[in-house]
């Protein structure tokens, strides 16, 4: 089958300061697989949200089926047959999945009706769903299925995925690669984006790779190496971290059956965490979204305090320590959401570089900040973690996200920690910024520092870590050495639990 | 101190017929995901549009059409404010307060101390000769059982309708209710102008009805605790006519208190609904907890789709 | 089209000229209404904003500008701390007659004493009274997690109550032949509140509420404990992540407010209001809010928009004397003021711009 389903000629949008999409043009044949590649920032959401609806180009048309395809709205969008399953925003954490289901839909059947229905459905595809399960209590990959069966009860010619696989274990990842397979060969079109070059070879037929808005060329990933796609994808070779061998020293940080409620009505619970952390070593801490990283950085930083002995900074107990005094103490920490957690977005980096850094770059005296001094650890940041801003001056919110985290990183790793702790450290990153954090992470920890990086990237943890570890619903598998770790292995640490879920809910 | 049980739980009905309707119509705006502050200054003008329009033209029935849209138009300004020029929500609201009391005090300036008919309590044949039965419930003036059915609707509406379903959609998440392509603005903005026109039709209930004379203060925080009711309630129309009824209860007691010259200051009396509404506020918020009681959890975030 | 673009960082231009485009725009509004209302809205903008600064009465306006703004300008200041950090307290009209009550009373307990104590044992009890008014929203929010926008104002209601009660009972002066209302604090040397330099207005409240503006705008510029307002109300999770303690700012920045309230109430009746009555408070609590807003929440913005209210409320009597004009169409005004203030303010975080609709 090679006939055209959906063609795109000459698709252009541009933000301020930034064309998304340039000029771009490809086809999608009916019953294939389709990638569309590229890095964080190349084009790929603001391509699929003309094709959903959601953004109108500026320039260029589309054809669908041979017809001028141009959709005002997305349910415009999805009576032509197109539908999309989103990387992030759009369930409804309150409402059930019936509930979700049925706004996603144009004109759903009455509530009973669509409650069998989602259940044939899910059924028939291997995705098992309850429709009266309320969505803030699933899993992501169970979220994820929400997504899917939305789409599927729609009879799509045409579906859309974002970045699906970054929210699911690699057992999940078996499962909905047989799905959209079993999809495909009933003559659906998938357009599957990601930046997973592996999952990408081993999924889809063509593939379509953008850069900085443009499309700088097309392959088949089946007969295309992993190399050459990402040079493609990147234009330039990439500065893989280095990774000296570890010499630990002592014990730093030692967490002895960190346990803790979960903190807000649809948070993960800590059960029972136990790890000691040496001076010198990275510890990588797998895991799948939602499954306590945010909840474990937060023990670690002080904004959830626990009981005193379930925290030991190098033996002293200071599990109820709060924020500044765990910092006067060295143990220092970086949130995943770098804009709103980390960072205040309207305020200048100087107030930024303030945020974290008065009580050990001692910024303030008497009460009253030392703005001069903050500017200058603000510039100091910038120079040596090449923040690209105009100035100090300028709001953390009009810096790019990689920008950003180095920043981020940057104001953590200059106070000179005796343990840090980042959670995320290269989401959304463009791949330079992220070696160049990872880099700096390395040097952190063969300076003596203990460093505990929570991340979902296991490729990320796998390059970096000298110990593996995987957080399942708020506990913590036995640090493993990272050295000699298969996939297999990996995955059966992410989620023997979550697998097995797939059979059982 | 005697009180018929019957004619106690009749002026209940009757004092908390007022917030019963400022309060269902902020709640849809709050589960829209939107605080409007404003429903003081929503209802006192509700009550002074419904009251010049019954004094010229003699009909208690257009004062209160006028009083609904009189609600309505003022929202429409917060509404503006709010959704087009995205102001912070509890400020614009407190502005609307402010400049409805001044907009109500002007328009009702050659009315003070006039009078108007009142709308007359309807006997439903049979149903109000029941004893005592008859007297709570079969023999009020139409506008109430007009609340009892807009409190029902609006549980309807939002349990039951497509409507509802993205009217909760969009205020618990406007990002994911945009992103599946509902229009976030206008769902809002109709919610407003409900609220708004419900704000009215509670402030005719006050000044058409149960003081059925002009005077400048006649809101006197009613729509104050009308917002107070919906976080007690925790945004669900059914105990939110048990907070209502709660305050009508309080509200007649002490007025009984206060005619039965009973030795407590009159103005412990007067100020016993507020301090009450303080204690329910205190007890609902120290046992709430739950998903179910949860407010909408884009409540008086503001809206602006980018990307 | 147009639609609305995010600016990647607040223009601070905008954010100057944005009170100034509000007061033209409620100007030229203002003028339609009053035309509307059948008044000559030449004469009557004029009589607001001209005639109490340089008409031929301006010798008694001008001081009575200071006056009004001085209550202004201290309690909003209070209240624009509160803001910033995204904490509403707009009970500061109850606070302000605690303050008022408490001090009165804490006054009258030595009547008729000149000890030299007795002001600054005014003066404490004023804010004390404040204090403990703005503590109660602010401990039950902090305990219950309870509202303090609907507590607040609550408690005015409550305070309106305790205030009658004080002027009909407790504090009803003796002396009085049995009309509602104290002793004449004015009269009485220990405890009043003259003007500090004779027939400018210039009482101590409103040397306080310049004390206010300077301490505020130190506070917010560069103590670390305006760094953490400002930082809670912008991004309650990355003050958490700094280390501010929510529950300690909310006490704080209530009990700030509050206190500051108190002292205007306290001010106000050693001095121009001269004695507790019942219908002492006129709303200063409640305008002080869009003093708050109009000023941009900065010490020095509400220095200058407490100056312009103040001069609303003289020149609405002024119109009032002249030509008949309503109080209530200056209480519009104002609202209306706000309204434009809010919406012009869009302008300073966002770019409108124009596009045409749907390429093809």
């Amino acid at each position: 089958m090679t006939e055209t389903l959906l063609a795109i000629n000459g698709l252009t949008k541009a933000y301020p300061g930034v064309v998304a999409n340039d000029d771009v043009s490809f086809e999608i044949n009916r019953g294939e697989v389709h990638a569309l590649l590229g890095e964080n920032g190349a084009g790929k959401s603001t391509l699929v949200k003309a094709i959903y609806g959601l953004v109108k180009p500026d320039a260029g048309t589309m054809a669908l089926n041979g017809v001028p395809y141009a959709p005002a709205e997305p349910s415009a969008a999805r009576s032509a047959g197109v539908t999309m399953v989103f990387q992030h925003f759009s369930l409804f954490d309150a409402l059930n999945v019936a509930e979700n289901i049925a706004l996603g839909m144009d004109h759903p059947p009455k509530m009973t009706d669509l409650a069998a229905r989602i259940r044939d459905v899910s059924q028939g595809y291997g995705l098992p769903l309850d429709p009266d399960r309320i969505v803030g209590d699933l899993s992501a990959g169970e979220r994820q299925r929400v997504e899917i069966i939305r789409c599927l009860l729609q009879d799509p010619k045409l579906l859309i995925m974002d970045e699906p696989t970054s929210v699911l274990t690699p057992q999940e990842v078996d499962i909905l690669f047989a799905t959209l397979r079993k999809l495909r060969d009933e003559g659906t079109s998938i357009l599957y984006i990601s930046h997973k070059l592996e999952e990408i070879r081993a999924l889809c037929e063509t593939a379509t790779i953008l850069r900085l808005g443009k499309v700088v060329g097309g392959c088949d990933p089946r007969e295309t190496s992993a190399g050459d796609m990402a040079e493609m994808m990147v234009g330039s070779a990439l500065k893989v971290p280095s990774k000296p061998e570890a010499t630990t020293g002592d014990v730093r940080l030692s967490l002895t059956g960190l346990s803790a409620p979960a903190p807000h009505a649809f948070g993960t619970a800590l059960r029972g965490i136990t790890v000691d952390v040496m001076a010198g070593e990275v510890l990588g801490i797998g895991g799948v979204a939602g499954n306590g990283q945010d909840e474990l950085l937060l023990a670690m930083s002080g904004e959830m305090p626990v009981n005193p002995q379930m925290i030991r900074l190098s033996g002293k107990p200071i599990g109820d320590w709060a924020v500044n005094t765990r910092r006067a103490a060295g143990l220092l920490a970086a949130p995943e959401e770098r804009l709103g957690h980390a960072a205040a977005p309207v305020m200048s980096l100087t107030e930024n570089a303030a945020l974290t850094g008065t009580t050990r770059k001692g910024l303030a005296s008497h009460g009253m900040i030392n703005w001069a001094r903050a500017r200058a650890f603000a510039e100091d940041i910038i120079r040596s973690f090449d923040v690209r801003t105009p100035s100090a001056a300028n709001a953390a919110q009009s810096l790019s996200g990689g920008n950003l985290q180095k920043f981020v990183i940057g104001r953590e790793i200059l106070q000179e920690p005796d343990v840090l702790v980042v959670n995320q450290p290269t989401w959304g990153v463009d791949a330079s910024a992220a070696a160049a954090i990872r880099q700096a992470l390395l040097d952190l920890a063969s300076g003596g520092a203990a460093v505990i990086v929570i991340s979902q990237d296991l490729d990320e943890l796998m390059e970096i870590s000298d110990r593996f570890a995987a957080l399942n619903q708020g506990e913590l598998s036995e640090p493993r050495p990272a050295k000699g770790l298969t996939v297999e292995d990996i995955g059966l640490m992410l989620g023997g639990a979550s697998a097995s879920e797939g059979q059982s809910a | 101190m005697n009180i018929d049980i019957a004619v106690f739980l009749a002026s209940m009905m009757v004092a908390a017929t007022p917030v019963i309707f400022a309060a269902i119509g902020e709640l849809v705006v709050e589960k829209s995901g939107v605080l409007n502050l404003g429903v003081e200054g929503m209802m006192i003008t509700g009550a002074i549009c419904g009251f010049i329009l019954a004094n010229a033209t003699g009909s208690v029935f257009l004062g209160v059409v006028a009083a609904a849209i009189g609600g309505a138009l003022l929202s429409l300004i917060f509404a503006t404010l709010t959704q087009f020029l995205l102001s912070n929500q509890v400020a614009t609201g407190l502005a609307l307060t402010l400049f409805g009391i001044g907009l109500a005090a002007l328009l009702g300036k050659p009315y003070e101390g006039v009078r108007v008919d009142v709308i007359q309590p309807i006997s439903i044949p049979v149903l109000s000769d029941i004893p005592v039965l008859g007297t709570i419930l079969f023999s009020h003036d139409p506008l109430l059982y007009f609340g009892l059915f807009i409190v029902f609707a609006v549980w309807w509406f939002l349990t039951k309708t497509r409507g509802g379903l993205i009217l909760r959609a969009v205020g618990e998440s406007h990002d994911a209710a945009h992103a599946l392509g509902y229009n976030v603005v206008r769902v809002r903005i109709l919610a407003i102008m409900f609220g708004g026109a419900c704000a009215g039709l509670g402030g005719a209930y006050l000044s058409l009805l149960r003081v059925p004379q002009w005077t400048e203060n006649v809101t006197a925080g009613v729509g104050w605790i009308a917002l107070a009711i919906v976080v007690f309630a925790s945004w669900k129309p059914g105990r939110l006519l048990i907070g209502a009824y709660l305050f009508g209860g309080i509200g007649f007691l002490q007025l009984h208190l206060q005619v039965e010259n009973v030795p407590i200051p009159v103005e412990v009396l007067n100020a016993s609904p507020y301090i009450a509404t303080i204690i329910a506020l205190v007890i609902l918020s120290a046992g709430k907890s739950g998903r179910s009681n949860a407010a909408p959890a884009a409540l008086g975030q503001p809206f602006h789709a980018s990307r | 089209m147009i639609t609305l673009e995010k600016r990647p960082e607040p223009s601070r231009g905008w954010s100057l000229a944005t009170p100034l485009l509000a007061v033209i725009l409620t100007v030229l509004a203002g003028g339609l209404v009053f035309a509307a209302l059948g008044y000559d809205p030449v004469a009557t903008i004029r009589a607001i904003f001209y005639e109490p600064i340089f008409g031929q009465n301006s010798f008694y306006y001008l001081p009575q500008l200071l006056v009004k703004a001085g209550p202004l300008i201290l309690i909003a200041n209070g209240l624009a701390i509160g803001f910033r950090a995204g904490i509403w307290n707009i009970g500061a009209e109850g606070q302000y007659i605690m303050g008022a009550i408490f001090a009165a009373a804490a006054g009258l307990a030595f009547y008729p004493s000149e000890s030299f104590l007795i002001w600054p044992l005014m003066i404490t009890a004023g804010a004390v009274g404040g204090l403990l008014w703005a503590l109660i929203p602010a401990i039950l929010r902090v305990k219950f997690g309870t509202n303090e926008i609907l507590v607040s104002l609550m408690l005015v209601y409550v305070a309106e109550n305790i205030l009658s009660s004080a002027a009909v009972s407790w504090l009803r002066n003796p002396e009085g032949m049995g009309f509602p209302g104290s002793r004449n604090l004015s009269q009485w040397d220990a405890a009043s509140n003259p003007e500090i330099i004779a027939g400018t207005g210039m009482h101590w409240g409103v040397a306080a509420a310049c004390i206010a503006v300077i301490l505020a705008y130190v506070l917010m510029a560069r103590h670390i404990l305006g760094f953490q307002i400002r930082l809670a109300g912008q991004s309650p999770r990355a003050a958490a992540f700094s280390g501010v303690n929510p529950a300690r700012l909310v006490l704080i920045c209530m009990g700030v407010a509050g206190l500051l309230a108190g002292l205007a109430g306290m001010f106000e009746v050693t001095g121009p209001a001269r004695k507790i009555s019942i219908d002492f408070n006129v709303g200063y609590g409640f305008t002080a809010i869009i003093v708050a807003f109009l000023g941009r929440l900065h010490p020095i913005g509400i220095l200058l928009a407490g100056l312009l209210m103040g001069l609303t409320y003289i020149g609405g009597e002024v119109a009032q004397q002249s030509l008949g004009l309503p109080l209530a169409a200056i209480q519009l005004f104002q609202g209306m003021l706000l309204f434009f203030l809010l919406a012009v303010d869009v302008l300073t975080h966002y770019r409108p711009k124009r596009t045409q609709r749907a390429a093809s």
